[in-house]
């Protein structure tokens, strides 16, 4: 069979039961993968496409716990549009920097976790704003810090049998920001990216890195100092302390050299950008 | 034969029949492009045909120790597997020398270089009889450094010798010394044509075994057939070549990359076989620009004027020569640029390396020499306190002047024209109109304040046609049949638009506005290569010549017929003039009958170079100059081209759309070499063999284009006109890392210049491998 | 639950198309190219680089190199021999009389890639269409008169309906 649709979410347990699928979301990482013959799907494979079960495929927004929940099926497209752009504005500018029009309109958020590439656009807005993930699978469903999924490079702690069903972010009152450096202005991989989320409710802030180590990461040290040194009641932060903590998430970043950039660039990028975002923060731009 | 070709009256001044010389006339073939019809060679495909596929090397340099295609054989559906030791004629190819093998034999030279091929039922059992070919290697140690090729350190990875050209250029006091001297060391790393459409070709083979057809997209089709031909051992003439839809081409398809392979397989299996190319197959299956590293010093005198250029070229030709020879000779003898210059002491080496293989791509190496002396122009008006655009106006060439080979230029030379319109074209809004795209960095919202705007300029000087001494010509005959004319070239259309031009000037011609071409195939003569810019003047020539032909004809047939001086007689718009009085009209004139002409068209000779680079060996020369003004982010590096403006010599403008069309597609290409576009090599392995990671301008990353067309009729061109197709693609490049550097030091960033295409973020941002610029005395 | 075997039936173009013997994993471009003897659509990197493979998807861009073929079955799908719907549409012919096609290798997925940017933003800027086109290489016209063609599509269409 190549591709079997689900129609409800009972109905993907049954199909994912076995463990031996090939989710179908986007697909624009699936077949990329199967073009280049990178895989090859055996003749008796299960394609388990999701786009027939309506609730992977739509957003909703809690107002009085300020949960935002965004079904696997979202694709950038509808992430980057109003008004989702308003309620996750981090979120919205990642999304305009995936790939291209028709790659937003086809790619997903769960397929951007589930690649897990280090360089996945959404990921460092996801991180930087704690996002959870659901998971269903026929022995129970669970949620899960992002951050305890990402495990390496292309790897992750989903189990064969578990599916994404939706990820969970706050709505944050503050600011948010994203920002990738590319070399060119569309359909390039990140070189180094930074999201910076400031929460004023909780008063803590937190930088995230991409495509400067095996996987997008939290940079924990950068984002303490930032947290306890961060004016939250004057809504102000001193320009050195702006520059260490820009420099601390310049150490914690791990980048290599390849045939993209160098690692003493995208250190220097990691640096730039959590000094630039830091301060549109506090300028709230 | 005549090299002149002048119109019989003036364009300007003679009525025309419709869709003639000069006007914005639509493409032939559009109509299909645009619904999808249009064929390309990858969309042709034949009953019973099978599918093939290429096995290639790993490794840069490698003994092959064992070649076992047994298994392969083995696997069902596979119809035949070839090697080295299935080539009936000669296994050895080349557009020059023929010194790159069908097949490799006892070495592999480069990653990607064929071993073997499969023809089978379908691609996927292809990939698997691939999969179960065994090759045991020995791998060796790859040449990478091309100083080592020039300096005779390494062995020889190739039995013709490291060194494929060497050339000095002296010319009059080489030992000159001027009172302003600048020297600096410049690179420009590996482009790639990166052509849409992927390579592809159908082969049929005749039933009797000793010949074939073959459909493919490519540049130069009796070339292919010649190559084919010897390596197959069959006679040319047995090897029926088509051009099947082409989608571009930019110098890639000018050397022989699936043809031999494809047309072995129908041969050896008796069926028709079609190959295409994966686009990371024809990153590595075609060959590329040259990198380069060139020193060069200029000396002139404290007022600016250029006194003398001393320059070293090595340009590293990769595995095998293609036209490395010839693009040697291209950069060294622009050494000096659209300047005068009497003194000059220049050598240049074009070496083999285990690199992926160089020769032809649009600028033929005067893009690498532009680079350099646009550079160093640059560093000329600062050590001389001029301004940029003064200083080569101070030196700019005009009709007369000499290369540093001692070849005047006999063409046209709008030089100071060029730069002064470019100058002279509005320069964009101060502000950003506050669109994402139009910020260095784009959606990736890395710019804040601190962006600063620069503009820099650069000129260019590019030979057109071909040189030291080729027979270049092209071949097309005319038919005048039922009052329509039909025209029959092989010259490649390769999406430049010569199909359109070709109609354009029999309609102008012959007076009739029905015209027609036929299928473009060996049937006919040659065309010579769609490249060098050399399509409009010569197979352009020849359809002037043929139809000039089946005018004569047709005024010869009138003079009789209506008892007038023949001498009186000429075609004006669609009527037959007698002594600028009509006569009858070309259409009347016909009545039912038929002419035809066939024209080989040469240009005039072209001399070698001697041991001191001294001769006549080019053909023709254009001029262009380019202005960029770009937004730099300094402490990024990241940066946005916010325009291009342009003044190019085209001579005359057949069509003005298509000229347009070749500026705006060749400053992509440059603006591309400039900030994004290089295959990269690792100890000879490629890096980055996909648009993922190979890196060509998007919509989103090309500004405006500015262009000023100046028409100065050359009294040597047919019809006045100069190509068009290189000059767009080179001083662009120059003109933008000016244009980066002239930011920074607006931004108050004390670096060195910029000497490396293209030019990386960390180039920018970071101060590190400093410049090797010097300014003396 | 729907389940798609080895057989489907793809509607192109508003025509079914009865496709059998898809290999597991195959996509859209592969089976409108080969199965549905629809070359209009063309493949020049497989990896949605370069847009050549556009088709809309019930009215959206999509790589069809990227699409799975028999996750569309049900899906009204377009290509670029059905964007004119006979004769060749306003924006198609915006195309030829802007010299915005040379070769012509990109042109299709940049026709339907257009048509769909210019039902969705009727009224775009310049720096608008070149983010919505930022998905399709050209490697011969540099851009500038594709960008006119849309824009001159965009200011026919405005004029025609005040």
């Amino acid at each position: 069979m190549p591709v079997v649709l689900p129609e409800t979410l009972d109905e993907l347990r049954t199909v994912t039961a076995g463990g031996d699928v090939v989710l179908l979301a986007g697909g624009t990482d699936l077949m990329v993968a199967l073009n280049h013959r990178a895989r090859v799907l055996p003749p008796d494979t299960t394609v388990v496409g999701l786009s027939a079960i309506p609730e992977l495929a739509t957003w909703s927004h809690e107002p009085s716990s300020g949960e935002i929940t965004i079904g696997a099926c979202v694709t950038w497209a509808d992430l980057e549009r109003p008004p989702f752009d308003q309620l996750c504005p981090a979120l919205a500018q990642a999304a305009r920097t995936v790939g291209s029009p028709q790659i937003r309109n086809a790619g997903t958020l769960a397929g951007n976790i589930a690649t897990a590439s280090p360089a996945g656009d959404g990921l460092p807005v996801l991180l930087a704003l704690g996002a959870t993930v659901d998971l269903a699978g026929p022995s129970g469903d669970r949620n899960v810090p992002l951050d305890d999924l990402l495990l390496g490079p292309k790897r992750t702690a989903i189990e064969p049998d578990e599916v994404i069903t939706a990820i969970r972010v706050p709505e944050v009152q503050g600011w948010q920001g994203y920002a990738k450096i590319g070399v060119r202005n569309a359909m390039v991989i990140s070189v180094a990216g930074v999201a910076v989320v400031l929460d004023a409710g909780a008063r803590r802030a937190r930088v995230a890195l991409g495509s400067v180590g095996p996987t997008v990461f939290v940079a924990e040290e950068a984002s303490q100092i930032l947290s306890e040194s961060f004016d939250w009641d004057g809504w102000q932060c001193e320009e050195s302390i702006i520059a260490t903590v820009a420099d601390t998430a310049a150490a914690e970043a791990r980048p290599i050299d390849d045939h993209r950039s160098t690692a003493a660039y995208r250190r220097h990028g990691v640096r730039v950008l959590t000094s630039r975002l830091i301060s549109r923060g506090v300028e709230r731009r | 034969m005549s090299d002149t070709l002048a119109p019989a009256h003036p364009v300007e001044s003679r009525q025309q029949v419709p869709g003639g010389i000069g006007e914005p006339v639509l493409r032939p073939d559009g109509g299909a492009k645009v619904d999808g019809s249009y064929e390309f060679s990858s969309d042709r495909s034949i009953d019973g045909e099978l599918w093939s596929m290429t096995l290639r090397s790993p490794h840069p340099r490698a003994r092959i120790i064992l070649v076992d295609t047994a298994p392969a054989l083995a696997v069902p559906g596979v119809a035949a597997v070839v090697t080295a030791a299935d080539v009936p004629g000669v296994n050895g190819f080349g557009l020059i020398s023929g010194d790159q093998p069908v097949f490799a034999t006892e070495e592999v030279r480069f990653v990607g270089e064929p071993v073997a091929a499969v023809a089978a039922s379908d691609a996927e059992t292809c990939a698997r009889a691939i999969e179960a070919i065994v090759v045991i290697y020995e791998v060796l140690e790859p040449l990478v450094d091309p100083e080592r090729a020039v300096d005779g350190s390494f062995e020889a990875i190739h039995p013709d010798g490291n060194v494929i050209r060497h050339q000095r250029i002296r010319r009059g006091d080489v030992d000159f010394v001027g009172e302003v001297t600048v020297e600096g060391t410049y690179e420009i790393g590996m482009q790639d044509q990166a052509f849409l459409g992927l390579e592809a070709a159908v082969a049929v083979p005749d039933s009797d075994g000793a010949g074939l057809e073959l459909l493919v997209a490519t540049q130069w089709l009796h070339e292919d057939r010649r190559q084919i031909a010897a390596c197959l051992g069959l006679e040319e003439e047995r090897v029926r070549l088509t051009l099947g839809g082409v989608g571009g081409a930019f110098g890639g398809r000018e050397d022989i990359s699936l043809q031999v392979h494809v047309s072995l397989l129908a041969l050896v299996t008796g069926r028709p076989v079609r190959s295409a190319y994966s686009r990371a197959e024809s990153f590595i299956g075609h060959v590329h620009r040259h990198p380069a590293r060139i020193w060069m010093r200029h000396h002139a005198d404290r007022d600016g004027t250029l006194r003398k250029v001393e320059a070293r070229f090595v340009l590293d030709g990769g595995a095998y020569a293609s036209t490395s020879s010839a693009v040697l000779i291209n950069a060294v003898t622009h050494a000096q640029g659209p300047y005068r210059c009497e003194n000059a002491d220049v050598e240049g080496w074009a070496v083999r390396s285990n690199h992926l293989p160089c020769g032809a791509m649009r600028g033929f190496g005067v893009v690498q020499a532009c680079f350099a002396h646009e550079r160093q122009m640059d560093l000329l008006a600062e050590a001389c306190g001029l301004d940029a655009v003064d200083i080569r106006l101070r030196n700019a060439m005009e009709t007369g002047d000499r290369l540093i080979t001692g070849q005047p230029i006999d063409n046209v030379a709008p030089v100071a024209r060029c730069i002064t319109e470019t100058m002279a074209l509005p320069m964009p809004e101060e502000d950003s109109d506050g669109h994402v795209l139009s910020a260095p960095g784009g959606a990736g919202l890395t710019s804040d304040d601190g962006v600063v705007r620069g503009v820099g300029m650069a000129v260019s000087i590019k030979n057109l046609m071909y040189s030291e001494g080729f027979d270049d010509f092209a071949t097309v005959r005319c038919v005048v049949r039922d009052g329509r004319a039909s025209l029959k070239f092989a010259t490649a259309e390769v999406g430049q638009g010569f199909i359109t031009i070709a109609l354009q000037i029999a309609r102008t011609e012959l007076g009739i506005a029905d015209v027609a071409f036929e299928s473009i195939d060996t049937a006919v003569g040659s065309a010579g290569s769609t490249s060098a810019s050399r399509q409009t003047w010569m197979s352009g020539g020849a359809v002037v010549e043929a139809c000039r032909g089946v005018a004569a004809q047709i005024l010869d047939m009138a003079a009789a017929e209506h008892d007038v001086d023949r001498a009186l007689l000429a075609i004006e718009g669609e009527w037959i003039m007698s002594d600028g009085i009509p006569l009858i009209t070309v259409a009347d004139a016909l009545d039912g009958r038929e002419f035809e002409h066939t024209a080989e068209f040469h240009h005039a000779p072209t001399a070698e170079l001697d041991e001191d680079g001294q001769g006549d060996c080019h053909t023709a020369f254009a001029f262009t100059a380019h202005r960029a003004v770009v937004d730099v982010d300094p402490e990024l590096g990241l940066l946005r081209v916010v325009q291009i403006a342009t003044a190019q010599d085209v001579g005359v403008a057949l069509n003005p759309l298509s000229v347009i069309g070749q500026i705006e597609g060749g400053v992509a290409q440059g603006l591309g070499l400039a900030v994004m576009e290089e295959i990269i090599q690792t100890d000879g392995v490629i890096r980055n063999a996909s648009f993922t990671d190979y890196l060509i301008p998007t919509i989103a990353d090309m500004p405006p284009v500015l262009i000023s067309l100046i028409e100065e009729r050359d009294p040597i061109a047919p019809l006045g006109a100069k190509g068009v197709g290189e000059p767009p693609c080179i001083s662009v490049t120059p003109a933008i890392v000016s244009a980066i550097d002239d930011a920074l030091r607006r931004a108050g960033v004390h670096r060195s210049a910029l000497t490396r295409v293209p030019v990386r973020p960390q180039d920018i941002a970071l101060a590190g491998e400093g410049s090797t610029t010097t300014v003396g005395p | 639950m729907r389940e798609i075997g080895t057989e489907c039936t793809l509607t192109v173009n508003g025509v079914a198309h009865e496709v059998s013997g898809l290999h597991p994993g195959e996509s859209l471009l592969d089976a409108l190219r080969e199965r549905c003897g629809l070359r209009g659509s063309k493949g020049a990197c497989q990896e949605g680089e370069c847009g050549s493979c556009t088709v809309l998807v019930d009215g959206v861009a999509v790589c069809s190199c990227l699409t799975m073929a028999a996750s569309v079955e049900g899906c009204s799908i377009t290509t670029v021999e059905g964007v004119g719907a006979g004769d060749l549409s306003d924006l198609q012919d915006a195309f030829l009389r802007a010299g915005a096609v040379q070769c012509g290798f990109c042109t299709p997925g940049l026709i339907v890639a257009a048509t769909a940017l210019l039902e969705r933003q009727p009224d775009p800027s310049a720096n608008e269409v070149c983010e919505g086109l930022a998905g399709n290489l050209c490697r011969c016209t540099g851009y500038g008169r594709i960008v006119k063609a849309v824009l001159d599509t965009a200011e026919t269409r405005r004029s025609s309906t005040s």
